[in-house]
């Protein structure tokens, strides 16, 4: 079996859909003949067609316009923006309408769509290449939120994103495109959405996140093995709706939680996770959940982007404090 | 002073279109599809349009309906629009379309009812599959390309009957980039879709001069490589023929055009909103002697098929048609709580279980 690379996935689990299902469509500024900025879409117009593979113009509100007048008329388009940064013209189509087709017609029209685009800081981008604003879309009803963090889970939670029958946002951690190569059967098996997944069990600590940081968060891990510290890794993967009773069966278990991701740590989804944790888990806790995140400042150009981006330095101090909280604390 | 010599690449015209003048005279032969019956049918629904605003205003002011905003003046539009449209062909409105709302055959309770706060009012499947009214400006044109984009897909791709999409917008809706991002793609490609300007002369209180300063909205489609036209928008009878024929483009492959309709916005911006701190008197005197309804009614007087035993007649009607219905609306308990949830996903997520049962027992 092959070893493919997360984007290798995401070409896949597109090519399986489109080849299952006509109603795929896939277009985007570039996706075409030059199979996107990030090869994600290599190959499809020359095997799938110009009518199902489309080079938009380029404005990207009408990207994120379009794809739901396919789909309140039964197509599934999948659209794609060619980063993050680039999504924002498009928020009035995705928040005013997309998310809201099925409520505001009481059901009768909806939209399954995905809108992709690659996110995240580390690859050394221009301004606006390395948004990690997740949370403005987390905040929104109607909206799915998905991010996966490896070539399977990109290929199984991208098939079930096509067969959504609700509008999800699709962040792909770019940093992490072509970082690692894994076995992906093309069977077209989608994972589920809305659960987390256990990435590795523990009974010491719980280091929840998603995307490109799991790779830091499984180094920490792996390193705290070593002193005999056994924590449990959370991948996310659905940001919303949260699957919260994953985080607290884990919690049971460990006591303790440290929460990372690189959005900017104001109201960034960390927040919300542990005021959920404090809501139903509360007695749970050995020590205050703690949040690792980029600062609450702009992403800065890629020389200073290390200093922003939460690494394993500031992950394991954050898991010290919390070991130790417990160690030496009230619990 | 250096004069550079230059070449003329292109140049463009903009061809305006009527055939019943304000004085309810023809300016042309009319088209075949006019026969009486017909013109006294669009007729029938213009007066309908405008009782039904005129009611929905009452209501409003009396606290029984919410913001409401009426098409007062502009009744050609919407009914030539929607009277032209074929059942199968998808309508993607702005939400000043009450007349193309009632031709699409949207009950008048289930318009009451979206602007009474009840979003049942929009699913109206019993009709068609149009989409529910947008009140951001201009954001349902992209929607429309889109929708055009998939019935030319599925003709093409799935081998569905051929339609086409048709969306309307104000003159403030041609300022926004979603405007421009629909026709510039619909022209790119070829989409089946025609965009309806119904130039009213205001957005909210910027007149149609503080807009743009195009000399007509219709020539912004040449930015876009589409035909387009403007039309007397009081003229229902120029309406219906426009749309028939953008339409008939759209079926045959040709694919998008764009109608300007000049009409005048006889009424406030909304029920919460007062148009004589910005409307000049005298202009607004002047639009009412343009108004569409007295214009075809002088005409159908002209060939002798109305008169006031008729208007009797249909007022008395209509009027009956439109008490049912404000009954109908007013006997319509609320929706149940939970509501809020049953459609805000296919399924409801785990997630929302815990809120959705805050809700039950509520209802």
């Amino acid at each position: 079996m092959a070893q493919i690379t997360l984007v290798e996935a995401i070409t896949q689990a597109l090519a399986f859909e489109m080849q299952r299902d006509p109603k795929v469509v896939v277009f985007g500024e570039d996706v075409g003949l030059n199979g996107g900025v990030f090869r994600a879409t290599d190959g499809l117009q020359a095997r799938f067609g110009h009518e199902r593979v489309l080079d938009t113009p380029l404005a990207e509100n009408m990207i994120a316009g379009i794809a739901i007048g396919m789909a309140v008329q039964g197509l599934r388009p999948v659209a794609e923006f060619q980063f993050m940064g680039f999504i924002y013209p498009g928020l009035d189509q995705i928040l005013s309408h997309a998310a809201r087709y099925r409520n505001r017609t009481r059901g009768r029209l909806s939209c399954p769509i995905v809108y992709r685009a690659p996110y995240g800081g580390g690859i050394h981008a221009p301004e606006h290449h390395s948004e990690s604003t997740e949370a403005l879309f987390a905040h929104i009803p109607g909206l799915r939120l998905v991010v996966p963090s490896s070539p399977a889970r990109a290929y199984g939670l991208l098939l079930a994103a096509i067969r959504d029958p609700d509008p999800v946002v699709f962040l792909e951690p770019k940093r992490i495109y072509r970082a690692v190569r894994q076995e992906v059967v093309d069977n077209g098996e989608a994972l589920p959405l809305d659960r987390a997944f256990v990435l590795r069990e523990g009974s010491d600590i719980t280091l929840i996140a998603w995307g490109a940081l799991l790779k830091e968060t499984l180094q920490v891990a792996e390193q705290l093995s070593t002193e005999g510290i056994e924590a449990e890794v959370i991948d996310l993967a659905t940001l919303k709706p949260l699957d919260i009773h994953t985080i607290i069966d884990s919690l049971e278990k460990t006591h303790r939680c440290v929460l990372i991701h690189e959005a900017a740590r104001f109201c960034g989804l960390g927040a919300e996770v542990a005021s959920q944790i404090n809501e139903y888990a509360f007695d749970l806790l050995h020590a205050p959940v703690q949040r690792v995140t980029g600062f609450d400042t702009v992403m800065p150009y890629y020389q200073l982007e290390d200093v922003y981006l939460p690494g394993v330095p500031r992950i394991m101090t954050a898991v010290r404090e919390v070991l130790e909280y417990a160690n030496g604390g009230a619990a | 002073m250096h004069k550079p010599r230059m070449q003329l690449l292109a140049s463009f015209d903009i061809a305006s279109l009527q055939y019943l003048d304000e004085s309810g005279q023809t300016t042309q032969a009319l088209p075949d599809f006019a026969t009486p019956d017909t013109l006294v049918s669009l007729y029938r629904q213009m007066t309908l349009a405008r009782m039904v605003d005129d009611r929905a205003v009452k209501m409003q002011r009396t606290g029984q309906l919410g913001t409401y905003p009426s098409s007062l003046g502009q009744e050609a539009i919407g009914v030539g629009v929607g009277a032209a449209m074929a059942k199968e062909d998808v309508y993607c409105p702005n939400y000043r379309e009450t007349g193309a709302l009632l031709e699409r055959g949207v009950r008048i309770e289930e318009i009451y009812a979206i602007w009474g706060g009840d979003e049942r009012g929009q699913n109206y499947r019993h009709v068609c599959e149009d989409l529910p009214l947008s009140v951001p400006i201009a954001t349902q044109m992209l929607h429309g390309a889109g929708v055009a984009f998939a019935l030319k897909y599925k003709h093409e791709q799935l081998g569905e009957p051929i339609r086409a999409a048709v969306t309307s917008g104000g003159d403030g809706a041609t300022s926004k980039g979603d405007f421009y991002e629909a026709i510039n793609l619909a022209g790119d490609w070829k989409l089946p879709l025609v965009v309806v300007i119904n130039n009213n002369q205001w957005a909210i209180s910027l007149p149609r001069s503080g807009q743009t300063a195009c000399k007509t909205l219709a020539q912004k489609a040449i930015a876009a490589g589409i035909p387009s036209l403007q039309v007397d928008g009081n003229d229902v009878i120029a309406v219906y023929q426009a749309v028939l024929e953008a339409l008939q483009l759209a079926h045959e492959g040709g694919g998008p055009s764009m109608i300007e309709a000049v009409t005048y916005r006889l009424c406030d911006h909304t029920t919460a909103d007062d148009a004589s701190r910005y409307q000049p008197q005298e202009g607004v005197k002047e639009a009412w002697g343009r108004e569409p309804l007295r214009r075809l009614r002088i005409y159908l007087e002209s060939l002798g098929i109305w008169g006031d035993s008729q208007e009797e007649e249909l007022q008395r009607e209509l009027k009956e048609m439109l008490e049912e219905a404000v009954r109908v609306y007013r006997q319509t308990p609320r929706d149940k709580s939970t509501a809020i949830f049953d459609h805000l996903y296919g399924t409801l997520p785990e997630a929302f279980i815990e809120q959705y049962q805050q809700l039950q027992g509520d209802s």
